[in-house]
């Protein structure tokens, strides 16, 4: 089911597929929304999906402030009034999630919907906000965790639009904004909408060593059953270290995997526990471990920089597809002094063992 | 004293004990490799890469000749800065060495700038000097193939009287044995004469990469500067080309799995045109390639694939087989020299900045430079050269056991190199003047004893060093050369209190995962007893063990580093190999199931 095995439909106003954004769109379809389209056009799989973009946002806050004011209401708090805030959060917050959309917006994001349903009866789908902020940091602040899994119906997928939406107006979001003096202005969101991977094993990658930071390995992290096992701790992953241009798998931890996180039948996420012939088995394949490796190489190639990046194995069809990728922080905002640099002479460095410690 | 640490240190010299019954034996190696009680104040370590077995007496030529070409180098040549030369002691038929650090800063800087002037020089002068070291040590090999043969007729030749030589025979057996214990010597200074700074160059390089990628493996760095071409390669290249000759020619069936070289020689004699023609390309590959032994070339008994073809003979069948499968025994070599040049380019793009680039291209251009004769000189010094010299020993061995001083030829080797001095000059006297030599009343009953004793120590485990463990190990020739570092002493301490363990940890040499029967191969002697699929568990592997390897499954050595050549023969076979480990003889039993991970550096017994 990767992307390009659909047939999206083009992209309107409010409603872009991955195929036609990357990172340069980010103003209008958010970080999450911007990099997954650039992932599709680096040529790697993702699960095929669509952003509601921030105008959409921009419409349907123009049709809610012909009601009352929204902006000019959250602009007239003071950061240090929490008492307030809250109220207002949480008003703001029902007011948004209960309110209609805009015929044309209804439309438009519920046909787009139905082709990513090719169709068909309503695949399962998850929706994440999508933040526009530039400055990684504030990307908790700006409700960068709302993310529903498992959505199972074009209602309940609308119903999670606007709840990407108000989490714009958490206590937490709306504090940092007034504490930062933000302008309300401009402040909006972009919503995330991609078919959910049935992952037989998924996890997290890095395409540098986080103990050491060394660049000429990938770290790999995988569990059975969705990732949000291991992004959320719940098990202890098997992890493996390889070499980044030679493939030499240098570390195979298989750990002891009790649980795996499956889509329940009710909709979301639950955690099941694994069979004991699996616990210990590895999740990944040698060969899957090589695909791997080979993915993180070309989205790091694409991004000029080291990133962290999230996976899954789809059960079905054993395809490996990439969720998100971000660059690395930890070590990448380092200062570095040069291992060596060029000597005038290029003997000069063998004194570096001859020439006894120093 | 006042530390919660117990100051650790191995046993001091002065508390080995010679094994009881083998004093004698002890005796006949020179007073300067005898342990005193000043050499307790030292650190040492046993040299098993180069001597894992007791050594006979004559074969400690083979230490005290590498040791006085070494320290000279690095002492009076190339002034390395922080060291002068290796001190070796003889205990148990076990070689001692240790280092001669240079500590006080101010003879470090001395040392440094006339380094400098003459290390410098060889870098930059690297290609012709080599060039030169080639034509040298082929006349020294051409020389020693010169030295005559030994003979002692019963009345001079009657051309000699004619030409008026007056010379006797008797003095040309002197002669030759002392220009056969001179070449030896100077074939060491030659072995000496790049190694250091080839090494060197080579760990400037690695060391640069392990600070620039941290997880690195040791094998990776090798890749990027190891080069195919070496003539140590070429042995096995010549026993493949043999194996697809056997197939083009139609007589591949001759060569069965356990038949003798001598029986396959035999019948391909008898198998018409095509055996001859066989034959003929054996002997082409035999001069020069087949000088090689199956050691390393520190043992009279570390015969060579022409003194012994049964090593070559054994790896025969299996390439055939391979051939007759279809496979190409071709090294790909311009495949391997492509990929190595891709492994450079995508790690240099890996680094952070221009500036580390171009220092990059400074070190490995250099360790380009140097590894040819890294990895060239062996084939002449240890393999072609030192096979010469054994056999002409051997010959003077014949002689005195013609003459009633041995019962066998290889008896000689019980006798030190002054010993057979005299021992020559014993039967030049006794030919000269008509009397029965005095050796056959003398040499048996002292031969035997210190062949017995040889059989004993071999029994008997020695520790891996002696001696204070020092702060520090600064010495680039025995960090480069026996992979010894503060680090790896540690372990061998540990090692005592880890025996409960399964686990024995060593060095990472070739990746992969294998399980299988652990064949503990003490002597070269011992490997017919390999199996296929079984596992080698060695003190040392050696590459001319080549054929062997694709016999086994996996490789597990006591000593050696990820540089080793049998390293690199073991990821050319694509076999999991752990080297480097301390103890794996030891710890590990004949038949035990263990599992190898070469990726990890891991051996595992499993039962």
């Amino acid at each position: 089911m990767a992307e390009r095995a659909t047939s999206p439909a083009s992209s309107s106003q409010h409603v872009s597929w991955f195929k036609d954004v990357g990172i340069a769109d980010r103003p209008h379809v958010g970080g999450k929304g911007g990099s997954l389209g650039e992932l599709h056009r680096a040529g790697i799989v993702v699960p095929p999906g669509f952003v509601v973009r921030t105008r959409a946002f921009e419409r349907f806050l123009d049709a809610l402030e012909r009601d009352a004011p929204v902006r000019a209401h959250v602009e007239t708090l003071s950061h240090e009034d929490l008492e307030t805030i809250a109220q207002r959060s949480k008003a703001l917050r029902e007011r948004i999630e209960s309110a209609a959309l805009p015929p044309d917006l209804l439309e438009e994001i519920a046909s787009a919907h139905a082709a990513l349903c090719a169709g068909g009866a309503p695949v399962p789908v998850a929706v994440r906000s999508s933040a526009t902020t530039e400055d990684a940091s504030d990307a908790s602040f700006a409700g960068l965790q709302d993310t529903y899994l498992w959505v199972k119906s074009a209602a309940d997928m609308l119903d999670k639009v606007r709840s990407c939406w108000a989490s714009l107006y958490s206590v937490e979001s709306i504090s940092y904004r007034r504490r930062r003096g933000f302008p309300e202005e401009g402040v909006a969101m972009a919503v995330v909408v991609q078919r959910m991977v049935d992952a037989r094993t998924a996890g997290v990658m890095f395409t540098r060593s986080p103990l050491t930071g060394d660049r000429s390995v990938i770290t790999i992290e995988g569990a059975w059953g969705l990732g949000s096992s291991v992004v959320g701790g719940e098990v202890t992953p098997d992890r493996w270290v390889l070499g980044k241009i030679t493939g030499e798998i240098a570390v195979r931890e298989i750990s002891e995997k009790a649980i795996e996180h499956l889509p329940a039948a009710a909709g979301g996420i639950e955690a099941v526990s694994v069979a004991e012939e699996r616990r210990s088995a590895p999740s990944l394949s040698d060969d899957e471990l090589q695909q791997l490796r080979d993915i993180g190489r070309r989205v790091e190639r694409h991004y000029g920089q080291p990133q962290d990046i999230e996976w899954a194995v789809e059960r079905e069809s054993g395809a490996i597809l990439l969720l998100q990728s971000r660059p690395e922080t930890v070590w990448s905002t380092k200062e570095a002094a040069p291992v060596a640099s060029a000597a005038e002479n290029p003997l000069a460095h063998v004194m570096s063992i001859f020439g006894g410690r120093r | 004293m006042d530390t919660k640490v117990k100051p650790r240190g191995f046993p001091l010299p002065s508390s080995l004990t010679i094994v009881p019954g083998t004093e004698r034996a002890q005796a006949a190696y020179p007073y300067y490799t005898q342990f005193t009680k000043a050499d307790d104040e030292r650190f040492w370590f046993y040299n098993s890469m180069h001597f894992p077995e007791p050594m006979s007496a004559f074969d400690m030529v083979t230490a005290e000749a590498a040791y006085c070409a070494l320290g000279s180098a690095n002492t009076r040549v190339q002034s390395l800065p922080t060291t002068l030369g290796i001190d070796h002691r003889i205990i148990n038929g076990r070689v001692y060495i240790g280092g001669n650090a240079v500590t006080d800063p101010k003879e470090i800087a001395r040392r440094t700038e006339e380094f400098q002037k003459r290390a410098f020089y060889y870098y930059e002068n690297w290609e012709r000097l080599y060039a030169q070291w080639r034509e040298k040590m082929l006349k020294l090999i051409r020389d020693a193939q010169a030295l005559p043969k030994l003979e002692l007729p019963e009345f001079e030749p009657l051309e000699h009287v004619r030409a008026g030589r007056g010379i006797a025979s008797n003095h040309y057996l002197l002669d030759t044995y002392q220009r056969t214990l001179e070449g030896y010597f100077r074939m060491w200074h030659h072995h000496f004469e790049f190694l250091l700074l080839g090494y060197g160059a080579y760990m400037t390089f690695f060391a640069f990469c392990k600070k620039a990628f941290p997880e690195i493996s040791d094998q990776t760095v090798a890749r990027m500067v190891a080069g195919m071409e070496a003539e140590i390669f070429r042995p096995d290249d010549e026993l493949r080309r043999l194996a697809r000759r056997a197939v083009e020619l139609g007589v591949d069936g001759e060569f069965r799995e356990g038949a003798s070289a001598a029986a396959v020689i035999a019948s391909l004699e008898k198998a018409g045109p095509a055996g001859r023609e066989w034959l003929k390309e054996l002997a082409i590959s035999r001069d020069p390639w087949f000088n090689i032994n199956v050691g390393d070339g520190f043992y009279h008994y570390h015969r060579s694939w022409n003194d012994d073809l049964s090593m070559p003979f054994a790896g025969l069948p299996g390439y055939i087989s391979r051939v007759k499968a279809g496979e190409s025994l071709e090294r790909p070599v311009e495949q391997l020299q492509a990929e190595r040049m891709t492994l450079i380019k995508d790690y240099r793009d890996l680094l952070n900045s221009e500036e580390e680039r171009a220092a990059y291209d400074q070190m490995i251009t250099l360790a380009h430079r140097v590894f040819p004769y890294v990895e060239g000189h062996k084939f002449y010094c240890e393999h072609w050269y030192t096979n010469l010299f054994f056999n002409k020993i051997r010959e003077f061995g014949a002689l005195l056991a013609r003459n009633g001083f041995f019962g066998d030829a290889e008896d000689v080797f019980h006798l030190n190199h002054y010993e057979l001095e005299s021992a020559i000059i014993d039967l030049m006297t006794s030919w000269s003047n008509g009397s029965p030599p005095r050796g056959p009343g003398h040499w048996p009953k002292l031969v035997a004893e210190r062949r017995a004793a040889i059989a004993e120590w071999a029994k008997h485990d020695t520790p891996p060093a002696l001696g204070p463990v020092p702060d520090v190990i600064d010495d680039p020739a025995i960090v480069m050369l026996w992979g010894i570092t503060r680090e790896s002493l540690d372990t061998w301490l540990d090692a005592a209190s880890d025996a409960a363990s399964n686990e024995i940890r060593g060095v990472a040499a070739s990746r992969g995962v294998v399980e299988g029967l652990a064949r503990v191969v003490k002597s070269v002697e011992e490997i017919n007893r390999l199996q296929r699929g079984d596992i080698l568990v060695c003190q040392v592997t050696n590459p001319t063990w080549a054929p062997i390897f694709q016999k086994i499954a996996g490789a597990v050595s006591d000593i050696g580093g990820s540089m080793s050549h049998a390293a690199i023969v073991a990821r050319e076979f694509g076999l999991p190999a752990v080297v480097g480990t301390g103890t794996a003889t030891s710890r590990i039993k004949d038949g035990q199931r263990i599992r190898v991970d070469g990726g990890r550096g891991v051996v595992t017994i499993l039962q």
